[in-house]
């Protein structure tokens, strides 16, 4: 009987009240800051469905940008996108997996490692348009000329660090023993990465790309001084190359309605195409997990 | 060893019978082995060097490219708020002064938010929950800038300026301090929306890491919290944060990082103007945003250099940010072993 009413009168003490009270505030409150965060995600997707998806149409993938004021497609932007992001990805991956691999396997402890790992870290969140501005001093000045080159090289430096750090990181969960195994059958060490530890670390790797792809095919800023922009249909290298964002860009700042609404479908395009990579991307890696 | 060389060399020999040929094309097959090894080795080293390169690269280029702007200019450069292409005069202070406001203001909101949310994911959501809800907030960071450019100019600033910045106005028009803060005309466009547009993209970066550091908390330490009867917020309050103190910051200097280099976002909603005002309100540019507005425009050396030269000074920032941001990360990742 003492016992419980102590206990009832410790429950009801101000002190107890004051932290029961706090402690429901910060719940509420951290229930409300994922409200507001995930509030942001469905106010963004809702409004580009709602502004984009009246411009879809067949229009849209078979005809070019279009001069102010008249009707017109995306399709020489697409391309540009297209093209430039796969060259961005021939160049990158092979080096990015490479230097992943050297991290992951030859010189996992060593310093020149941990020195390449830092330097790729701060490469991987590097501002994009400081990018653009290399590119724009290595290939653009001395060439004289904007080029489609030169915007795959300026993602191909983004493509880069993204690789880099998955496929370390991905090799680096493939166990040793698989590794020992190897090496003990009398396997080579390189034999053993290509063969074994690399075809462990496949959906890994595979995965790391397609994050890269996702990354790139929404960047903006290294192509508006390196790949510039194009209003034809142009699948020229070495001349100026529309892509998708900077078109987006233009047209969205432009005072026409036309552009205006072309600048939305773009982006609906772009989005679904990004957000479409990284679920992928996604399920693969959380596919190997289970 | 010896026996697994063997076998490689058999394999490789197919069933070659004469001991004396076996133990000649044993030894080629072995140097060639060998040489593919090495080369291999060789290939993965250079493009890890490439990295190496790639960054020296970067900054080699930038400091090539400014050097006329910073050799006119000298260090008053980051000082002068002048930005006249006609008289070719040239400074970063307006530039510098809208980074670093926009990118405060943007952690000013989304660390705090950013921490609840992660209190959020992992003290209190329901297991169910936890995973789509985290995917959610990362899909909010793998939205390219420039659709948040897009939203911001032609949804949410319309917004601000016809409901929240009058309302700004009008409540601290009597507040010594914040009547110059939420001055002037409500633009919509400007340094406010541009910072609150850095703090919606920031805070799936702040969420997501302090999530995963919350997460390596060792489950002993809050259950013995629990043990002695806190609450779930003193167990986040006293004993979460301050063991994942570091790691924390390190995600905070990754978001500031990152809202610090924003391009996009900003360019479309910051108003491009060469102005230090004390209005949040008023537009303004950052260093992002001035480059990305008028490099392509710019005539003359002396106009594009100062562009590099402002790109410089953004990097240069950006890699102290960062450097800090993985040191932090590195020392909690020491600590957890």
């Amino acid at each position: 009987m003492a016992i419980t009413a102590s206990k009832t009168a410790a429950l009801d003490s101000p002190l107890y009240a004051g932290r029961r009270r706090r402690n429901a505030i910060a719940k509420g409150l951290a229930l409300a800051a994922t409200i507001f965060g995930l509030g942001w995600l469905v106010l963004i997707l809702g409004v580009l469905l709602y502004q984009g998806i009246g411009g879809l149409s067949l229009s849209v993938f078979t005809e070019n940008t279009p001069p102010p004021g008249a009707a017109g497609g995306l399709l020489n932007a697409i391309m540009g996108s297209i093209v430039m992001t796969l060259l961005a990805v021939v160049i990158g991956t092979p080096i990015g997996v490479l230097a992943g691999t050297y991290l992951a396997e030859y010189g996992r402890h060593d310093k020149l490692s941990s020195v390449v790992r830092f330097i790729n870290d701060i490469l991987l969140s590097a501002p994009s348009i400081v990018i653009g501005l290399f590119v724009y001093e290595i290939l653009v000045a001395p060439m004289g000329h904007f080029s489609g080159w030169a915007g795959a090289v300026a993602l191909a430096v983004i493509v880069i660090p993204v690789v880099v750090r998955t496929t370390e990181d991905m090799l680096t969960l493939v166990p040793d023993t698989l590794r020992e195994a190897a090496a003990s059958i009398g396997l080579p060490r390189a034999h053993m990465i290509v063969r074994i530890a690399y075809r462990a670390a496949q959906a890994g790797i595979v995965t790391g790309i397609l994050l890269a792809i996702a990354r790139i095919s929404g960047e903006t800023a290294p192509l508006l001084f390196t790949a510039l922009n194009n209003q034809f249909f142009s699948m020229d290298m070495s001349a100026p190359m529309p892509s998708l964002p900077v078109v987006i860009f233009q047209f969205a700042l432009s005072p026409y309605a036309e552009w205006q609404k072309l600048a939305w479908t773009g982006a609906l395009l772009i989005t679904v195409t990004v957000l479409g990579l990284s679920i992928l991307a996604r399920s693969l890696t959380s596919a190997r997990k289970s | 060893m010896a026996s697994g060389e063997r076998d490689v060399s058999e394999v490789a020999l197919k069933g070659a019978s004469a001991p004396a040929a076996a133990s000649a094309s044993r030894a080629a097959v072995l140097r060639r082995l060998r040489l593919t090894d090495s080369i291999f080795h060789g290939l993965t080293r250079g493009a890890s060097l490439a990295v190496l390169a790639l960054l020296s690269g970067v900054i080699i280029a930038l400091i090539v490219g400014a050097a006329p702007a910073l050799g006119t200019f000298g260090f008053g450069f980051l000082f002068d708020e002048s930005w006249n292409p006609v008289t070719e005069r040239f400074g970063a202070l307006a530039p510098i002064f809208g980074t670093l406001v926009t990118s405060f203001i943007a952690m000013l909101i989304a660390v705090p938010v950013g921490l609840m949310v992660a209190f959020f994911l992992t003290e209190l959501c329901p297991k169910v929950l936890r995973r789509p809800i985290g995917i959610a907030i990362e899909l909010l960071a793998g939205i390219p800038s420039i659709i948040y450019g897009i939203w911001g100019l032609f949804v949410f600033a319309p917004f601000l300026q016809q409901y929240v910045q009058p309302f700004f106005i009008g409540a601290f028009e009597n507040v010594p301090v914040l009547s110059t803060l939420f001055a002037g005309p409500p633009y919509g466009i400007g340094m406010f929306t541009a910072g609150l547009i850095l703090a919606i993209m920031v805070l799936p970066f702040v969420t997501s890491i302090s999530r995963d550091v919350f997460d390596a908390v060792p489950p002993v330490l809050k259950e013995a919290a629990y043990g002695v009867g806190c609450t779930t917020w003193e167990v986040f309050r006293y004993v979460v944060l301050p063991f994942t103190r570091v790691g924390v910051i390190g995600g905070f200097m990754l978001g500031l990082g990152r809202a610090l280099g924003e391009t996009m976002a900003v360019t479309f909603v910051i108003g491009n103007a060469h102005h230090v005002s004390a209005s949040l309100f008023a537009p303004g540019t950052t260093i992002s945003a001035s480059i990305a507005n008028e490099f392509t425009e710019a005539v003359g050396d002396l106009y594009t250099s100062s562009l590099i030269a402002l790109g410089l000074i953004l990097f240069f920032i950006t890699f102290i940010v960062l450097a800090i941001a993985r040191y932090m990360l590195l020392r909690l990742q020491r600590q957890g072993r």
